[in-house]
């Protein structure tokens, strides 16, 4: 009902040319947060919106930044072992791009490394005790993405923007059930004439809800308290097992 | 689930659960050296796998021990040396662990570790099964007791319930061992500990599984909290689910046991514990489908 609703906002918005503020791009989602329940299997959200004048979109959706260690594996003895690793400063934990059509047709590659569009352009940095690297080794990096892309964290093609309208859009942006907690960036460019001409930026926030947050939370915040728990609810569900057996 | 981070199919688990209790209400075994590989095969990260583990031979044991105590069947001296012993060598599991886990390597340890000790275990109870079968025709008789060098060392103590009089050290080094075993693999070590006690110790065997179901519910305990605190690997969702699972599947083990015998029971267990052994192995020497694997290690 509340999407409907704010659909309309956006609808009247538009319909009434003398109330809308002057921006090139005014973009709104579904709901602005996610909840991870326990039975979460991922979830959509509509990101819908409006341009002043018609041009070529594209969405980027980024998740919160993580360090990750890439480790390839030898074979040492016959068996598969981590042997060389990698850290991998402030990694986009998810990345995904939408464009209502091919970003070559209507972006020049320079734009495109500029703004990090693309998993090529996406600027992932490796470091080695806390210094950064110029460049990080390539296979190493196709490594992290490839992983990432298995996952279903990052996107393995881009997705699609629908213009309804010449100024009305709307994109689906898909999140899998391990999606990271934390805040999400989208950002839409708006290409005209293939120059860069407005960007809007809103936020959305990943979190954990009601058992599954309080189990998460209570395991990293009070750990020990928390193992103990773990031990006294083992005790009690043991004795009455054994109780339930000499009854049955 | 919210430590594992991963949807998992609860009837599945409810299933793995439920298969490892059959199996451990069949055979009379904890069932964790089974629980934790079954874990990984479903894709649950080997730590999570671990230290959930854990958890759930707490409840096993203690579940156990009720019975054996009501008959007496509890050496609480000897069970008091094992333990020593045991929460040195889980606490120094732990730490192993995490180290190990900081490094990239405990998934493979983990994994080498389950190779070696179901082969061991698997091909020593699939041995003992075939020449029970073959005894019982022929109703040869055994030896006792047997002196070794063990009986040598100081600190001699005397355990009244297990009618011995030996030193304190070699129950310490075998609660030390396999303490190792529970911290770093998640198993309650039964496996090793009761043959240990049998052979190594010479204790009657009537007191030798209560006794050691005693030690293993406080080392057991030890190595959830310190895997909780340290790793924070501890998934209670995912350990109810596998309880109930593994409570019905228990009784329903139990009833089906009644009804078999003895060494037929040991040896279709050992070919069981042989298959996960071959299905370990063949996916540690099979060509990953990646060499490159990721682990996070910072959030901002």
């Amino acid at each position: 009902m509340l999407r409907i609703l704010s659909f309309m906002i956006v609808l009247l918005a538009l319909a009434l040319p003398g109330r809308a503020q002057a921006r090139d791009i005014t973009i709104d989602l579904t709901d602005p947060i996610v909840s991870i329940t326990t039975g979460f299997t991922g979830t959509d959200l509509l990101l819908y919106g409006a341009v002043k004048q018609a041009g070529d979109l594209v969405v980027v959706i980024r998740g919160p930044a993580r360090d990750e260690v890439v480790r390839r594996k030898e074979k040492v003895l016959g068996i598969w072992v981590n042997r060389d690793e990698l850290v991998f400063d402030k990694v986009p934990s998810y990345y995904r791009i939408a464009s209502n059509r091919p970003l070559n047709e209507f972006m020049n590659p320079t734009d495109a490394d500029r703004l990090q569009i693309g998993l090529d352009n996406l600027d992932l940095r490796a470091k080695v005790s806390g210094k950064l690297l110029p460049e990080a080794p390539y296979e190493f990096r196709e490594g992290l993405i490839r992983n990432l892309q298995r996952i279903g964290l990052y996107m393995t093609k881009p997705d699609n923007v629908v213009f309804l309208s010449e100024q009305l859009f709307r994109t689906r942006l898909r999140f899998p059930a391990n999606v990271s907690v934390g805040t999400f960036t989208i950002e839409v460019y708006l290409f005209r004439d293939n120059k860069l001409q407005s960007t809007a930026t809103t936020l959305l926030t990943v979190r954990k809800f009601g058992v599954e947050a309080q189990v998460y939370d209570l395991a990293h915040r009070y750990s020990l308290a928390y193992g103990v728990l773990a031990v006294i609810i083992a005790v009690v569900a043991g004795w009455a097992a054994n109780a339930a057996f000499r009854k049955g | 689930m919210p430590i594992a981070e991963m949807s998992v199919n609860v009837p599945l688990i409810l299933a793995v659960g439920a298969g490892v209790g059959l199996l451990s209400g069949l055979f009379g075994v904890g069932g964790g050296f089974l629980m934790t590989p079954l874990l990984f095969f479903i894709g649950i990260p080997s730590a999570v796998a671990v230290a959930t583990g854990a958890s759930l031979i707490v409840a096993a044991s203690i579940s156990g021990v009720l019975a054996h105590w009501k008959r007496g069947n509890v050496d609480f001296r000897m069970g008091s040396f094992l333990l020593v012993g045991g929460v040195f060598g889980s606490s120094l599991g732990v730490w192993l662990f995490t180290v190990l886990r900081e490094q990239g390597h405990i998934d493979l340890v983990i994994r080498v570790s389950y190779v070696v000790f179901l082969a061991i275990i698997g091909g020593l109870m699939l041995v003992e099964s075939a020449r029970s079968m073959m005894r019982r025709k022929k109703n040869q008789s055994r030896r006792s007791h047997i002196h070794t060098w063990l009986h040598g060392l100081p600190f001699k103590v005397r355990f009244r319930r297990s009618r011995l009089y030996i030193s304190a050290l070699p129950p310490l080094a075998v609660g030390l061992f396999v303490g190792l075993l529970a911290g770093i693999m998640g198993v309650g070590g039964g496996f090793v500990m009761v043959p240990a006690m049998i052979y190594v110790l010479g204790m009657p065997t009537a007191v030798v599984v209560g006794t050691s179901l005693f030690q293993i519910i406080f080392v057991s305990a030890n190595v959830t909290i310190l895997q909780s605190a340290t790793n924070q690997t501890v998934d209670i969702l995912l350990a109810l689910i596998l309880l109930f699972g593994g409570v019905l599947g228990a009784q329903l083990g139990a009833r089906i046991g009644a009804k078999m015998q003895g060494e037929q029971l040991r040896g279709l267990l050992a070919l069981i514990v042989l298959g996960v052994c071959v299905k370990l192995t063949y996916d540690l020497v099979l060509p990953p489908a990646d060499l490159f694997s990721i682990a996070e290690v910072a959030r901002y």
